[in-house]
């Protein structure tokens, strides 16, 4: 029995070795992020003198896939065109996704693997609302900023319980309200009908919507993602007598819901949830689905209110979409620009906006930290402000109203700012911001 | 029959009867010839043997967790569940020859239980209950499915577990109250217990991580079952399902009521998913109706094909080329300039390619051609023998 008692020894060796030293570890004092000055050092995970890495999750394969699968292109798109500016304090920011298929138990795997394999320094924008609430804890958990999550779910704002989480676009109780409060100024005498996908995206819409027209509502029909046959909610949404209907479904079942309409024959003024209302891809979709029947979307959903939260692709005048232009152009990418990949970005705009505020050398508390001080100072092609201090990780707080008009948004309201629970609807009367020269962000 | 599906028949002797060739894997190899060691100096009794071979195989996991790194835990922990919902499943479909499209479905039952054991209670039933109340409760539903389906055959009994694996995640989204619709159920897990902290880092000399523990709790998972099974196939038990897969009105007329076998079949098939549920959900610490889509219940299903039907060892290789393949094909990818995109669309047409190339040139699976090839070899020794006397 010598040699389990020899191994047994090592073992302990390297026990004591190992706790001595963690004991080290645990004394040294780490250099904050915040100083300017001096070389670039790994300062901590995910970070070394010339690169910084970035993870993130999307459903690239699979029913989601469509139009989703874009937005991270958008990002590498952006990304290298700020390394090839000489990058974030010298740093390139190295841009790594997975496909998750938009199933959670995908996720989890995808993101173990960023987190524990790739050593990223950061998510970004890992997408959907039942897939990266399969994750929230583990990242909390490891303490691994998680930014600028791809939906509008109430989720994301919660620093108390998850305090390197942060949500990005406007959340759907928000934008809940601002329909609300559009229709009961514009449309008092409608009889409303509500059409809502049966999770937190209807729910948080539907919360927000109650409560501006409550007693305008005449009927309220669901649907549960992977049903593709609505006759019956669209066929009792026309018998309850409604004339207008708002509908927070995803861009697959806002197709499905006008094939229907135009089947049954039932003509409501349609408003369509921001999510749900990309006329390109609903074209697209609706093409798909009616078997070349119907090739174009834009007679079907013309007339159709949305909400716009930054500038799309039907603006190509915009400054910030020219700027888009031109970097989507050069980045040699198959494709077109389309607002997923407008989405996308934007959303690395902000990233590079986090990463220069957190400093030469930051750690992943400094980012978080960076984010929590300056967030809502930051501008960008985004129409109102982030929600972001170190009691709120909400994100973009304002929209307008527009009217689909063939695949172009016209305007029919001001940016509107609100926020959240009993926050009023304020019309924004900041200017509207341009995008600096050269497309990068001024730190 | 062609001689490839009877090797070395006409020797008469030492050989091993496999009636199709898909199903060669769970043929047991030859029984006793009075020799007391077996093959590799193993004992030839079922019991002793497998017993060895688990102790064997819980030491080589215990060292291959100390070694190996977090990332891997998680990659172990998911081998892990995915091994032991095969491993049900190539029992029902390699030994008693009833298809299921429906066991992703069972599994979200086990899943289901576990998650609502655990959620919202600050003091949890011990998790040792908490697995087995799921156990027995997918085994009660796969009970009921089993009755109906010892009534069907081939096709029949594929659209009915098909409706399963449909239908049954939907349930959540019919009672989002209680489990959550399609938002998660997310739930804290139990920390591990402070002995197990204690051995383990007695053995690595670390902190162990919740994955490991996570990766542990797989290993026992896979273990008992594997045990439980092997036994199970070697016995009066496995004998009985092989007969009623094999010659229907033989079993029947030698007194096998084939009915209550086939139900038999499907319940023991059922826990083991139910098993692999409940560790499904511990080692994500949260359960959603998108997880257990119908392309889980297939890539069960294909990965004990390409194993090769009714060989838990191929169950075992099925479940780690689920998980493995994948990441091997988007690595494979991304090495040739990919975008993370286009590898990311790689892994299914890999996937897809490796499964056509093993139908087309290992027809038994991977375990039962190479055991197919063993038997053909040993029984050209054997004629050679015979013509040498």
């Amino acid at each position: 029995m010598r040699t389990p008692s020899r191994r047994l020894v090592s073992v302990l060796a390297a026990a004591t070795v190992a706790s001595a030293l963690a004991a080290c570890g645990a004394g040294e004092s780490r250099s904050g992020g915040g100083d300017s000055g001096g070389a670039n050092e790994a300062s901590d995970v995910g970070i070394t003198a010339d690169s910084i890495k970035i993870g993130a999750h999307y459903p690239l394969t699979g029913p989601a896939a469509p139009g989703y699968s874009e937005i991270p292109t958008g990002v590498q798109a952006y990304f290298d065109y700020v390394n090839d500016n000489g990058g974030v304090n010298g740093r390139k920011i190295e841009y790594v996704y997975r496909d998750d298929g938009y199933n959670p138990t995908n996720t989890a795997a995808v993101v173990n693997d960023l987190v524990l394999k790739e050593e990223v320094f950061a998510l970004m924008g890992g997408l959907g609302t039942p897939t990266h609430s399969a994750v929230l804890e583990f990242l909390n958990g490891e303490k691994v900023p998680d930014l600028f999550v791809a939906s509008g779910s109430l989720l994301w704002d919660n620093p108390k319980q998850n305090p390197y989480t942060f949500g990005w676009q406007p959340d759907y109780e928000s934008e809940g309200k601002i329909i609300g409060q559009y229709i009961t100024q514009n449309f008092p005498n409608a009889k409303v009908g509500l059409f809502l996908q049966a999770d937190d995206f209807g729910e948080n819409g539907e919360k927000g919507v109650r409560q501006y027209i409550d007693n305008q509502i005449v009927a309220k029909q669901t649907y549960v993602p992977g049903t593709t046959d609505f006759t019956a909610q669209i066929a009792a949404l026309q018998a309850s007598g409604a004339d207008f209907v708002v509908s927070f479904t995803t861009p697959t079942y806002t197709a499905i819901t006008q094939l229907t309409a135009l089947r049954v024959g039932y003509k409501p003024q349609w408003f369509y949830s921001n999510v749900g209302s990309d006329p390109q891809l609903v074209g697209k979709l609706l093409a798909n689905f009616s078997q070349g029947k119907v090739s174009d979307a834009a007679p079907l959903l013309n007339g159709a209110l949305t909400t716009e939260y930054m500038p799309g692709v039907d603006a190509p005048d915009d400054a910030w979409i020219k700027q888009w232009q031109k970097i989507w152009d050069a980045s040699g990418q198959e494709g077109e620009l389309t607002n997923f990949r407008v989405y996308g970005m934007s959303q690395a705009y902000t990233m590079v906006q986090a990463l220069q505020a957190a400093g030469q050398n930051p750690t992943r508390d400094d980012l978080v930290a960076a984010i929590e001080k300056n967030g809502q100072n930051w501008e960008g092609p985004w129409f109102g402000p982030f929600r972001y201090s170190a009691d709120r990780h909400a994100g973009i707080s304002g929209m307008k109203v527009v009217q689909l008009n063939g695949t172009v948004g016209e305007d029919k309201t001001g940016v509107l700012i609100t926020d959240n629970g009993d926050a009023k609807i304020q019309e924004s009367n900041s200017a509207e911001s341009t995008p600096p020269d050269n497309g990068i962000p001024q730190s | 029959m062609s001689d490839v599906q009877t090797p070395g028949s006409t020797a008469g002797q030492a050989t091993s009867e496999s009636p199709t060739v898909a199903t060669a894997a769970a043929n047991a190899p030859t029984a006793a010839t009075g020799r007391r060691r077996g093959r590799w100096g193993l004992p030839q009794a079922a019991l002793p043997r497998h017993l060895l071979l688990l102790l064997v195989a819980a030491v080589a996991g215990v060292l291959l967790l100390e070694v190996a790194d977090r990332f891997t835990h998680t990659q172990i922990a998911t081998v892990a569940y995915y091994a032991v919902a095969a491993a049900g499943l190539t029992v029902l479909t390699g030994l008693n020859g009833q298809i299921s499209l429906g066991h992703g479905a069972l599994m979200a039952v086990g899943a289901y239980t576990t998650a609502l054991f655990l959620e919202n209670q600050d003091n949890p039933w011990p998790l040792p209950l908490i697995f087995l109340v799921s156990i027995a409760i997918t085994t009660l539903v796969g009970a009921v499915v089993g009755v109906a389906a010892a009534r069907l055959h081939g096709p029949y009994l594929a659209g009915a577990t098909l409706a399963l694996a449909v239908g049954l995640p939907g349930l959540a989204l019919v009672f989002p109250e209680t489990l959550g619709g399609n938002q998660p159920l997310t739930f804290r897990r139990p920390e591990p217990p402070a002995w197990w902290q204690d051995a383990s880092f007695f053995l690595s000399g670390s902190q162990p991580s919740n994955q490991k523990w996570q990766a542990y709790l797989g290993l026992f998972g896979v273990l008992l079952t594997f045990f439980l099974l092997a036994n199970l196939m070697r016995s009066r038990i496995g004998r009985t399902w092989r007969a009623v897969r094999d010659q229907e009105v033989a079993a029947e007329l030698a007194g096998i009521r084939l009915g209550s076998w086939r139900v038999l079949a499907f319940v023991v098939s059922s826990a083991c998913a139910g098993l692999a549920g409940a560790l499904l959900a511990f080692t994500l610490g949260s359960v959603s109706a998108l997880s257990f889509t119908l392309v889980l219940s297939l890539s069960l299903l294909t990965a004990i094909v390409i194993g090769g039907l009714g060989s838990l060892l191929g169950a075992l290789i099925g479940a780690v080329m689920l998980v493995f393949l994948p990441e091997l094909a988007r690595t494979l990818g991304s090495g040739q300039g990919l975008s993370d995109t286009e590898a990311a669309q790689l892994s299914p047409l890999v996937y897809g390619i490796v499964l056509v190339i093993v139908m087309l040139f290992a027809p038994a699976g991977l375990v039962g051609t190479i055991r197919l090839r063993w038997l053909s070899a040993r029984a050209k020794r054997a004629r050679a023998r015979v013509g040498g006397e």
